[in-house]
């Protein structure tokens, strides 16, 4: 896990900031109702997470306490929860996502080498984040697009990636598709 | 099925599955209901033609030439891949017969159309995926009246439980998950449990990577899944159940839960059912990113809200399951095949396949192979059948190296022993597995060591924590493989690594350990050139 420092660039897609402590969190009622539709059960617990990462984009602190104190659930159930899926993000997620497959079929059609270029390119490794919470690189493994691999998923798009054989090809490719051109272009 | 007998009325079906999805069926339907709509109205003044039903389907098998669409028509069914929006009103014309040009010389369809007299399509045996690629997923009156729930009125009318348990028994159908416990078995354990609340839980969390079958299943026709798990809940004696999907699939949740608000709205599920006393609850739950959790005690954990971890069995689920309650669990092709069954009969279903592994099996291929795609067979073809003949094999007209079969627990199989019949027992025999039916590919260019460190590298990132064997024993695999990919192991490595192998599957907690050395053993076994290859100099 990277650390994803949660300052947004200027002019950069607005992200919702963490709250500490009481304030005019617009999230609270929301967490409440949802959590009130779920019934206020501890083993809709999962699903409660999965419906507050919709709001938020991450699992901040303050919402696990709120989540945690509605379904009357220790912190650390709710927390050990949070931690132990890979879907739940702990911290602000970065503001463009890329994240490359390497699942069989992805690495049989050659996924390690679209990852490695990808990895030159935005100057990361895989599962980091950039500094500047601008670009994310995650890694999947398997999404069930064997039919195309070797796969990308750019935020959220899915794009079946050609000429990995190619590494200038696959250059002008990753441009066409906006993704920065990393330390050690050229 | 994909090829329909002739019909008078032509009609267009278009694979609208996440695979076809992601190849554009989403612009290519959109433009396709254009096209048909504004042939409607032009042709209106003059012939008034009948309306074109453009149908928004479930998976058509060859997903690599996607998006597909199949035309039906007085001559039959016509298959066409990798058609973009702009050749929509090309092909909507030829469907309407008003085309300029004949079919074969339309240079907007040349070469998209695909044959479906190849062994692809025609060594396919649908039972599972019947009604896959046929009926609208979001439409219940078309499941209808393609024959889902049929079979759940008709059990529910004139069989008892046990009835229902004999048929599958008789059938000798095998859990499809990989497991390959006796379904009837199952069904009886979970129904001689003492009087009390019992649970029925499908487990879709299909996390093998190159595993898409239950997926499509899913997408493609949920309500014969639905109808499955509600004759296996009566047959146990269940009233409430659970459906856990993987969040990695999206669209199959959603469609998923439209076929259950569906069949509530049709009294096909929930209180006196078909009207009969029988009452069944089915919910949705979500995963959230976790392989561990297709282990069927870490899948009920994860159904109660907790860490997906693993227990020792026994007890197994069926005698303590959710919330301590006798609870059946099934993989989602295991109960679709539970409609077929009850309608053909048990003996009929069990006449299919090969002696110990009854019935079809559906596997998808992918990797280094021409068709990539879904394909159902009778259990005990040859994997060179699959492989090679429906498959096609390796798309650069090169040999096929191997087959990995059974993801992270599985193993891989050379081409030299692809006349094995796939089954369940001569899958483990050769120290693969049939796992749930991924079936990846690999050519000569792949390099064993490297397949073996890509899924230790998988297991190291699932193992769940909670044993050592599994938890360390796997790291310790991976670091050994390092320096097998990087050519700098020793001699003695190769003893440690086949020790330890040894070891974590010896002495893990779940599936997931006691497995996870299989793609290294099998590698191991069966090119363990490779690996003296790898050997440093000065070993």
């Amino acid at each position: 896990m990277s650390a994803a420092t949660p300052v947004p660039a200027p002019g950069a897609v607005p992200q919702l900031h963490p709250q500490p402590g009481p304030g005019p969190c617009d999230g609270d009622e929301r967490i409440a109702r949802l959590i009130r539709r779920q019934g206020c059960q501890g083993d809709g617990l999962i699903e409660v997470l999965h419906q507050v990462q919709e709001i938020h984009g991450y699992l901040p602190k303050p919402a696990l306490l709120q989540v945690a104190r509605a379904l009357r659930l220790p912190l650390s159930r709710v927390y050990g929860v949070a931690s132990f899926y890979h879907l739940f993000r702990l911290q602000a997620p970065a503001t463009h996502r890329c994240a490359v497959c390497l699942g069989t079929a992805c690495f049989v059609r050659g996924g390690g080498r679209l990852a490695a270029g990808l990895q030159r390119r935005l100057g990361l490794a895989l599962n980091q984040t950039r500094d500047d919470g601008a670009w994310a690189l995650e890694q999947l493994s398997c999404i069930g697009a064997c039919g195309q691999a070797p796969v990308l998923v750019l935020d959220g798009v899915l794009f079946s990636a050609p000429l990995v054989d190619q590494p200038k090809a696959l250059d002008r490719w990753l441009t066409s598709l906006g993704l920065p051109a990393g330390v050690e272009t050229r | 099925m994909v090829a329909l007998p002739p019909c008078e009325r032509p009609r267009l079906r278009c694979c609208a599955a996440s695979g076809c999805r992601s190849a554009g069926a989403g612009p290519l339907l959109a433009a396709l209901r254009a096209a048909a709509a504004a042939g409607d109205i032009s042709a209106g003044a003059s012939a008034a033609p009948e309306p074109l039903e453009v149908r928004s389907v479930g998976c058509l098998r060859l997903c690599g030439e996607g998006p597909l669409l199949a035309w039906d028509g007085p001559e039959g069914t016509r298959l066409f891949g990798g058609l973009t929006p702009a050749a929509a009103a090309a092909l909507v014309a030829q469907v309407r017969g008003v085309a300029p040009i004949p079919l074969a010389a339309d240079p907007a369809l040349a070469g998209h159309q695909l044959d479906l007299e190849q062994p692809f399509f025609r060594l396919q045996r649908p039972l599972v995926l019947e009604g896959c690629g046929i009926v609208d997923p979001e439409c219940i009156e078309d499941a209808l009246a393609h024959g889902s729930y049929a079979q759940l009125r008709r059990v529910l009318h004139e069989l008892s439980p046990e009835q229902v348990r004999e048929q599958v028994r008789r059938s000798g159908l095998r859990g499809r998950g990989g497991g390959g416990y006796p379904t009837g078995l199952k069904w009886d354990t979970v129904a001689l449990q003492p009087p009390g609340r019992r649970y029925v839980v499908c487990n879709a969390d299909e996390g093998d990577p190159g595993a898409f079958m239950d997926r499509s299943v899913l997408e493609g026709d949920p309500h014969r899944l639905l109808e499955g798990m509600a004759i296996a809940a009566y047959a146990v004696g269940a009233d409430h159940g659970y459906l856990y999907v993987r969040a990695e699939y999206p669209l199959a949740i959603e469609r998923l839960r439209l076929a259950l608000q569906q069949a509530r709205q049709q009294g096909l599920l929930g209180s006196s059912i078909a009207g009969t006393a029988f009452a069944l609850e089915l919910e949705v739950r979500v995963g959230a990113g976790a392989y561990v959790c297709g282990e069927e005690t870490a899948l009920l954990h994860s159904i109660q809200g907790q860490r997906g971890i693993p227990r020792t069995r026994p007890p197994y689920p069926a005698q303590a399951g959710l919330w301590g309650a006798p609870t059946l669990i099934n993989n989602v092709e295991t109960l679709a095949a539970v409609p077929v069954i009850l309608r053909q009969g048990g003996d009929w279903y069990a006449a299919i396949g090969s002696e110990g592994s009854r019935g079809t099996k559906v596997f998808s291929l992918s990797g280094a192979i021409r068709h990539t795609g879904l394909v159902e067979v009778p259990m005990g073809t040859s994997l060179r059948t699959v492989v090679e003949t429906m498959g096609g094999g390796d798309p650069d007209g090169g040999a096929v190296k191997a087959v990995q079969t059974g993801g992270p627990s599985g193993g891989c199989i050379p081409a030299a022993l692809f006349d094995t019949p796939v089954d369940f027992e001569s899958l483990l025999a050769l120290g693969s597995m049939m796992g749930s039916g991924g079936m990846v590919v690999m050519g000569q260019g792949t390099a064993m060591p490297e397949v073996a460190r890509h899924f230790m590298a998988f297991s190291v990132n699932e193992s769940c924590g909670k044993c050592v064997p599994c938890r360390a024993g796997t790291v310790q695999l991976l670091a050994l493989l390092d320096r097998f990919v990087a050519q700098r192991a020793t001699a003695a490595d190769l003893e440690a690594l086949e020790a330890l192998c040894t070891m974590v599957k010896a002495t893990s907690l779940c599936g997931l350990g006691q497995a996870a050395p299989n793609p290294v053993l099998s590698t191991l076994r069966h090119f363990r050139q490779e690996y003296i290859a790898a050997l440093g100099p000065g070993s």
